[in-house]
C-alpha cells in the first residue's frame, strides 16, 4: 500500500477466561489496516474476530504482542490514555447500533463529539452534517424506537464518522437487517473508505457483503488463514453501486 | 448534554423514578419533622431567656435551667452593681410550683416574677388584658395554650397557687415550655408571696453591660467576685438549658436519632433506585466507555442524575414539611422551619444523594466496555 497503516498488530495473542476455563482466542496475528481500505473480516463463530475488533478498538489489550494505532503503541497505556485513543482515532459501528434510547438521532451522533468536549452547538451542526451525509436530515429528531433497523444502523454509522476517526471498526453491521438494508450500509461504509480515505474494518459472516470489500481477511481458530486483497475491487465497487445507493437510501 | 442525558435517563423509567422522588421526599420529611422539632423545642427551652434583654445571668452553683435554678440571698445584687462595666441588675424569680385548678385538681406550674416597670423581662404575645393590670394584687399571665391544662377557660378566671388566690389578668398566645408546665408571669413581689420568698431574694440577677465594656471582661470579674456562683452569658446559659432538657432527658437524642435515620433510610433508597437506573443503562454506559468517554464524563451524568433527583426529591418535601409546619402552628408541638434549617437540609439531600451516586459509579468503573459487542 501507497500510505502507512493506520492500525498494525504485531504477533497479537489474546487469552480469554480464567484457570482452567482458559481459552488462547487470537494466536499470533500480524495485519495493518492502511487508510482507504475497506476489509472484511470473515470467520466461523469462535474464531475470534470479535475479540480482535476488541483489541484494535483498544477496548481489550492482548496477552502477549503489540498494537499500534495512528503511529502510538498501545501497550501498557492507562485506561484513560485508551479511552482517548478510541475517542480520537477510532469510530465504532455494532450489530445491536448501541443507540441510546432516550435520545433522538441528531442527539446520539452529538454525543459522539459531546465526550470529545466539542462545544453543544458546533456538535450539533457537525452531527446535522454527518445525518445529512447518511441520508438522514429528516430523521433528527426521531427517537431510536421510531426508527427502522437500517435507519439506525445508518445513525450509527454518522456516530461512527461524526468524529472524523481515521479507523472505522464494524463488527456484524449487517446482521441485524433486511438484505436491502444491509447492502445500503455497506455501500455507505465503503463510500466512507474510499471518499473520506479512512482504514474500515468490518466483522461479517455475511457472504452478500463480499463485492464490498477491498481486502478479505480470513480467521480460523484465533489465526488468519488467509488475507486476499483484489486488485479490482474498490473503486469500482464503490462506482457500480454509487448510483443504486442513493435509491435505497431514500427507500 | 450531560444534564440532557441524564434527565433522559431519569424521566425514561417512571416508575423508577417515582420511587427515588417518594424516597427523598420521604427522608426530607423525616428529617425536617426531626430537626424542626429540635429547632422548635431548642427555641422554646430558650424563650424567656431570648425575651430577656440582657447579657449576664447571676445564679446558684448547678443551675440547669431557668426553671431548675436554687435562691440569691440578694447581696449578690449589690456585689454585681459596684462591679466596673455593669449598668443594671435586674432580679428574676423562676420557680416550679403547684397550680389548683377551680375543680380542684392540681397542676405543675412555672411562675415567672420580674418588674413590670423595667423592661429586662416581661410576658410577650398578650392577647387579652394588658401588662400593667399585673401590677393589681393576685394578678398573673396565663397562655391560651394552656387554658385546658390549667381548667381555666377566660380572663377573669381564678385558682390557686400554693393555696393563695390568684387572677388571670392577662393572657398570651404561644409563649410555651418545653415541659408542657404553663408559664405564669407575674410581678416580682406577687412571686415572692406566692413562692414564700423573702424580700430581697431572687432566683436570677440579670445584668445588663453598659455600653461599650466587654460581656467577657465584666463575666470574670463578677465570678472573682462572686464565688461558689454560676455567672453565665446570655448564650451559656441557653446553651446549659438545652443540654439540660434535651440531651439530659434523652428527648434531643431521640430527635437526631430520628433525623439520622431518615437521613440513612433516604440515603439507602436513593442509592438502590440510582443503582437500578444505572443497571437498566449499563449497555448505554458500556457504549459510552467504549466510544472514548472519559471516566469523569460518565461520573458527571451519573451525578447529575443524583443532583437532579436530590432537586425534585427535596422540593417536594419541602413543600409537605411547610404544610406540616403549619399545621403545628397552634399545637403544643413545636416544630419550626426557618432559612438555616432549609440551606442544611438541601445540602444534607444533596449529600444523601451523592453518596447514594457512589454505589451507581462502582458499578460503572466495573463495566467492561467489551460487551459492547456480544450484545
Amino acid at each position: 500500500m501507497k500510505n502507512s497503516a493506520i492500525a498494525q498488530t504485531f504477533d497479537v495473542a489474546k487469552e480469554l477466561g480464567e484457570d482452567a476455563g482458559k481459552v488462547l482466542a487470537v494466536k499470533g496475528v500480524t495485519l495493518s489496516l492502511y487508510p482507504g481500505e475497506f476489509t472484511l473480516l470473515m470467520g466461523p463463530s469462535g474464531s475470534g474476530k470479535t475479540t480482535l475488533v476488541s483489541m484494535l478498538g483498544c477496548i481489550l489489550s492482548p496477552t502477549s504482542g503489540s498494537i499500534v494505532i495512528a503511529g502510538q503503541e498501545t501497550t501498557g497505556m492507562k485506561p484513560d490514555k485508551l479511552a482517548r485513543l478510541r475517542r480520537e482515532q477510532i469510530g465504532f459501528i455494532f450489530q445491536s447500533y448501541n443507540l441510546f434510547p432516550t435520545l433522538t438521532a441528531l442527539e446520539n451522533v452529538a454525543l459522539a463529539l459531546d465526550i470529545r468536549g466539542v462545544p453543544w452547538s458546533e456538535a450539533k451542526r457537525r452531527a446535522a452534517a454527518a445525518l445529512q451525509s447518511v441520508s438522514l436530515e429528516h430523521r433528527y429528531n426521531s427517537y431510536p424506537k421510531r426508527m427502522s433497523g437500517g435507519e439506525q444502523q445508518r445513525v450509527a454509522v454518522a456516530r461512527a464518522i461524526v468524529g472524523r476517526p481515521a479507523l472505522v471498526l464494524a463488527d456484524e453491521p449487517t446482521a441485524a437487517l433486511d438484505s436491502e438494508n444491509g447492502h445500503a450500509v455497506m455501500e455507505l461504509l465503503a463510500e466512507i473508505t474510499h471518499k473520506e480515505q479512512r482504514a474500515v474494518l468490518a466483522v461479517t459472516h455475511d457472504p452478500r457483503t463480499l463485492r464490498y470489500a477491498d481486502r478479505i481477511l480470513k480467521i480460523e481458530d484465533g489465526r488468519i488463514v488467509d488475507d486476499d486483497r483484489s486488485s479490482n475491487s474498490s473503486a469500482t465497487k464503490t462506482r457500480q453501486h454509487g448510483t443504486k445507493k442513493q435509491k435505497r437510501l431514500s427507500a | 448534554m450531560i444534564i440532557t442525558l441524564a434527565m433522559r435517563n431519569l424521566f425514561y423509567d417512571k416508575t423508577s423514578l417515582a420511587v427515588t422522588i417518594v424516597g427523598i421526599l420521604f427522608s426530607v420529611v423525616l428529617v425536617a419533622v426531626q430537626l424542626g422539632i429540635y429547632a422548635g423545642t431548642s427555641r422554646i427551652i430558650t424563650s424567656v431567656i431570648d425575651h430577656a434583654d440582657g447579657d449576664i445571668w447571676i445564679s446558684a452553683y448547678g443551675t440547669k435551667s431557668i426553671e431548675e435554678s436554687g435562691v440569691l440571698t440578694g447581696h449578690e445584687r449589690y456585689a454585681a452593681l459596684s462591679t466596673p462595666g455593669v449598668a443594671r441588675v435586674y432580679p428574676i424569680i423562676a420557680a416550679f410550683s403547684n397550680w389548683r385548678k377551680p375543680d380542684g385538681a392540681g397542676q405543675l406550674c412555672v411562675i415567672i416574677g420580674t418588674n413590670v416597670s423595667e423592661e429586662a423581662l416581661l410576658p410577650w404575645n398578650i392577647v387579652e388584658g394588658d401588662l400593667n393590670s399585673l401590677n393589681v394584687p393576685d394578678a398573673v399571665t396565663a397562655d391560651r395554650t394552656y387554658f385546658d391544662y390549667l381548667g381555666i377557660s377566660s380572663l377573669g378566671a381564678t385558682a390557686e397557687i400554693n393555696k393563695q388566690r390568684v387572677r388571670i389578668t392577662a393572657v398570651t398566645h404561644g409563649v410555651r415550655s418545653f415541659t408542657t408546665t404553663p408559664y405564669i408571669f407575674t410581678t416580682l413581689k406577687q412571686a415572692r408571696k406566692l413562692l414564700g420568698m423573702s424580700p430581697d431574694e431572687a432566683s436570677f440577677y440579670l445584668i445588663k453591660v453598659a455600653p461599650g465594656a466587654d460581656v467577657g471582661t465584666v463575666q470574670s470579674e463578677l465570678r472573682r467576685k462572686l464565688p461558689g456562683l454560676d455567672i453565665l452569658t446570655t448564650g451559656e446559659l441557653k446553651e446549659r438549658s438545652i443540654d439540660f432538657w434535651l440531651f439530659g432527658t434523652g428527648a434531643g437524642a431521640a430527635l437526631i436519632g430520628g433525623a439520622l435515620l431518615g437521613t440513612l433510610v433516604g440515603t439507602v433508597i436513593v442509592a438502590q433506585t440510582l443503582y437500578a437506573s444505572t443497571k437498566d443503562h449499563i449497555n448505554e454506559f458500556a457504549t459510552l466507555r467504549a466510544l472514548g468517554s472519559s471516566s469523569v464524563y460518565i461520573h458527571k451524568v451519573i451525578m447529575t442524575q443524583a443532583g437532579l433527583s436530590a432537586v425534585l426529591g427535596y422540593s417536594l418535601g419541602m413543600i409537605i414539611s411547610i404544610g406540616i409546619v403549619w399545621l403545628s402552628k397552634d399545637s403544643e408541638l413545636s416544630i419550626v422551619m426557618t432559612p438555616d434549617l432549609a440551606l442544611g437540609l438541601f445540602a444534607l439531600t444533596l449529600f444523601m444523594c451523592s453518596i447514594s451516586a457512589a454505589s451507581a459509579i462502582i458499578k460503572i468503573t466495573r463495566i467492561d466496555p467489551a460487551m459492547v459487542f456480544s450484545r
